[in-house]
């Protein structure tokens, strides 16, 4: 069984009268100590879809799934109370821009103690020798000093240094990285890709990673779930899906990446934006954009085919001899 | 850090001399002089008139006049009172504790009632508590003192009869002085003597309107100001890491946010110790409060000039002294500026 399991996973926002939905009908599995990329053009639903299951939407935005399985326990059927006990324990994320994203009036050693003590009932020296040791384990230099500084005193990069040692501190089974690295530096975001995957194997927990990067993807991930306008297009193992995807949109993202794009025939990225909130087309919801679009991706939106581990939203998929 | 105290400190001397050249000459800007509002109606023999004003050093140039303020200042003169001879620095120490009693009480008001309707107001956003809060601050803040302050009297003092109209004690009871602060004078003398078993309780009922009166004005500013600036913190991303820990509702909102979101507000009620002195002058008048303000106002009126400008200048020395521990207390809040060169 797998350690998540979202079924049917709507959000929508805005007000009861004129509502829509971020997110929608949205399917994805995750097993243990996998790696799961989540790509997808910004607004697509990625981090609504992550803060939905962590229940960091609460009230800003009215969920409904058909399930939210983590570790057996619906989590969307347990309390608020019982919630809290996973998210930060079993389930935890580490969001885009790390200089706001630590509490600039405590220190680092404060914040990372208090998911220790909080989720662990650390006390007392234990509590501070736990701390040290995942300052060490995100490789923070002069860690023991650098526990009592202030957020404002840390570069981005040890500052998500920081934040990583929080979602660390209680072992997690289910690591979510909302693109860890967009705000850093490129010579830092490598390393702190690297310490991602290399905590992922020796901790040995599951990681979602939301990005834009689709080299990372290739590199780190096993499967691949793309998105687009709040929901799944494509889903399937990495290495097949960069072989030959089925969904034109994904077909559109991998020749965007310049060694893929090299000899495409057609033309790297899709013309045209996603679709509104409020204009949603009836049909498919790439049919305004998709260079293969028929008279039914105009009229019937396409469900999720799911052959295996694979899935595509497309009444027309990409056969393989149409890919080269 | 240090280097920040200094500064502050060097700004403080200029602040000291504009004072003292304001209320010089603001006080001889107005018609009249001590002798003639002493004497009154009764006709004044020009002559003695010349010398009563010569005996108080009142009849030199006005440039030398101050001259000699300054440099009794410098060496920690205060002066007599002109009235009742008594030295300015007693009567004003006398008198303090009274308005000091009051205006800690209004504080303590207008920042726990301000801080809570501005936190939950916050947090329920859009609700009919946030409208609520909003639509109360605004008149609040809007009220004219006199004007709320003779409402509350006419209706809880008069109509009700819940509150005494005036004073700070019912005269019935004779409570010696030893603090001058009348809630703790009560309760050590009730403990002694029996007899004065009610006077904590009256006391108390003496403040209640005042204290209302004197508070309404910070409540206002305090509650929307938390409002807007736990608003402002909710939204930022620390926040949402702290939900994301696991950690509970009140410890994301008191140990998170609310750190945070109090920074802006500490310098606020900082500033509200100054409109608190503004406001005692009026509330004192209306409530016949014995304290700073009404001795001020009545000095005015005699035109005793030391009382009135040693008077204020205490006043003033006051309120910049606490507006410079809020400043003090503002680094110590927010590492940022604590760290800053
Ligand atoms: N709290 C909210 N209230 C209303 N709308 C929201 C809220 N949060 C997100 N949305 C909307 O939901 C949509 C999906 O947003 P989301 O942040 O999930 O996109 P994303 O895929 O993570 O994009 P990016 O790559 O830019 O991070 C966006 O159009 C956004 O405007
Ligand atoms: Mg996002």
């Amino acid at each position: 069984m797998s350690l998540l399991e979202i079924s049917n996973l709507s959000v929508q926002f805005g007000s009861e009268a004129r509502p829509f939905n971020a997110v929608e009908g949205l399917d994805l599995s995750v097993d243990q100590g996998e790696v799961v990329g989540i790509v997808g053009e910004s607004g697509s639903g990625k981090s609504v879809t992550m803060m939905a299951m962590m229940g960091l939407l609460e009230g800003q935005g009215r969920i409904v799934a058909d399930q939210l399985r983590f570790d057996g326990k619906d989590l969307l059927k347990i309390s608020a109370r019982d919630r809290r006990k996973i998210i930060g324990k079993d389930i935890s994320m580490i969001f885009q821009d790390p200089m706001t994203a630590l509490n600039p009036s405590y220190t680092v050693g404060y914040q990372i103690m208090e998911v220790l003590k909080e989720h662990q009932g650390l006390r007392g020296a234990a509590l501070k020798q736990r701390a040290l040791e995942l300052m060490e384990m995100v490789e923070i230099p002069a860690a023991a000093q650098r526990l009592s500084s202030y957020p404002h005193q840390l570069s981005g990069g040890m500052s998500q240094r920081v934040a990583i040692a929080m979602a660390i501190a209680c072992k997690p089974k289910l690591l979510i990285a909302d693109e860890p690295t967009t705000a850093l530096d490129v010579t830092i975001q490598a390393q702190i890709m690297e310490l991602l995957v290399s905590l992922q194997k020796s901790q040995n927990m599951a990681l979602i990673l939301i990005t834009h990067d689709l080299a990372v993807v290739a590199e780190v991930a096993q499967r691949l779930a793309v998105m687009y306008a709040g929901q799944v297009a494509e889903l399937g193992a990495v290495p097949d899906i960069f072989r030959r995807p089925f969904h034109p949109y994904t077909e559109a993202l991998l020749s965007s990446i310049p060694e893929h794009s090299k000899g495409a025939r057609r033309l790297n990225t899709l013309p045209g934006i996603v679709p509104g909130h409020y204009d949603r087309p009836v049909g498919c919801l790439l049919s305004p954009r998709c260079p293969y679009v028929q008279e039914r991706c105009r009229l019937e939106r396409p469900a999720l085919t799911v052959d295996g581990a694979s899935g595509v939203r497309c009444h027309f998929p990409l056969s393989a001899k149409e890919v080269k | 850090m240090f280097s920040f105290i200094l500064r502050r400190l060097g700004l403080l001397i200029p602040t000291f001399f504009g004072i003292t050249l304001l209320t010089f000459s603001l006080i001889r800007l107005i018609p009249g002089d001590p002798i003639e509002v002493m004497v009154g109606e009764r006709s004044l023999d020009p002559q003695m008139h010349a010398a009563a004003l010569h005996r108080l050093g009142l009849d030199k140039p006005l440039y030398l006049q101050y001259i000699d303020y300054v440099v009794n200042l410098a060496h920690g003169h205060l002066g007599d009172s002109l009235i009742t001879r008594v030295d300015v620095w007693t009567e004003f120490t006398t008198l303090f504790p009274a308005t000091l009693e009051l205006a800690i009480c209004a504080m303590i008001f207008a920042v726990v009632l301000g801080l809570l309707a501005g936190i939950v107001a916050a947090i329920k956003r859009g609700s009919l508590f946030d409208h609520g809060v909003m639509g109360l601050s605004l008149t609040g803040f809007s009220m004219p003192i006199f004007w709320w302050g003779l409402i509350l009297i006419m209706f809880f003092s008069v109509r009700l009869g819940w509150t005494p109209v005036a004073g700070r004690i019912d005269l019935a009871f004779d409570i010696p002085p030893r603090t001058g602060f009348m809630l703790i004078d009560t309760w050590l003398a009730s403990s002694r003597d029996p007899s004065l078993s009610g006077a904590f309780v009256d006391a108390l009922k003496h403040l209640i309107l005042p204290t209302i009166v004197l508070g309404t004005i910070p409540l206002a500013v305090i509650a929307r100001m938390t409002r807007s600036s736990m608003l402002e913190v909710l939204r930022e991303d620390y926040v949402r890491t702290a939900r994301a820990k696991g950690l509970s509702p009140s410890r994301v909102i008191f140990i998170h946010a609310l750190r945070n979101a109090l920074i802006p507000v500490l310098t606020v009620i900082g500033l509200q110790v100054g409109v608190l002195m503004g406001g005692a002058v009026l509330t004192e008048t209306i409530f016949s409060w014995p304290g700073i303000g009404k001795w001020l106002i009545d000095a005015i009126q005699r035109r005793d000039y030391p009382v009135v400008q040693n008077g204020i200048l205490l006043v003033a020395t006051l309120v910049i002294l606490v507006n410079f521990v809020v400043d003090i207390l503002y680094g110590v809040a927010n590492p940022r500026i604590r760290h800053a060169k």
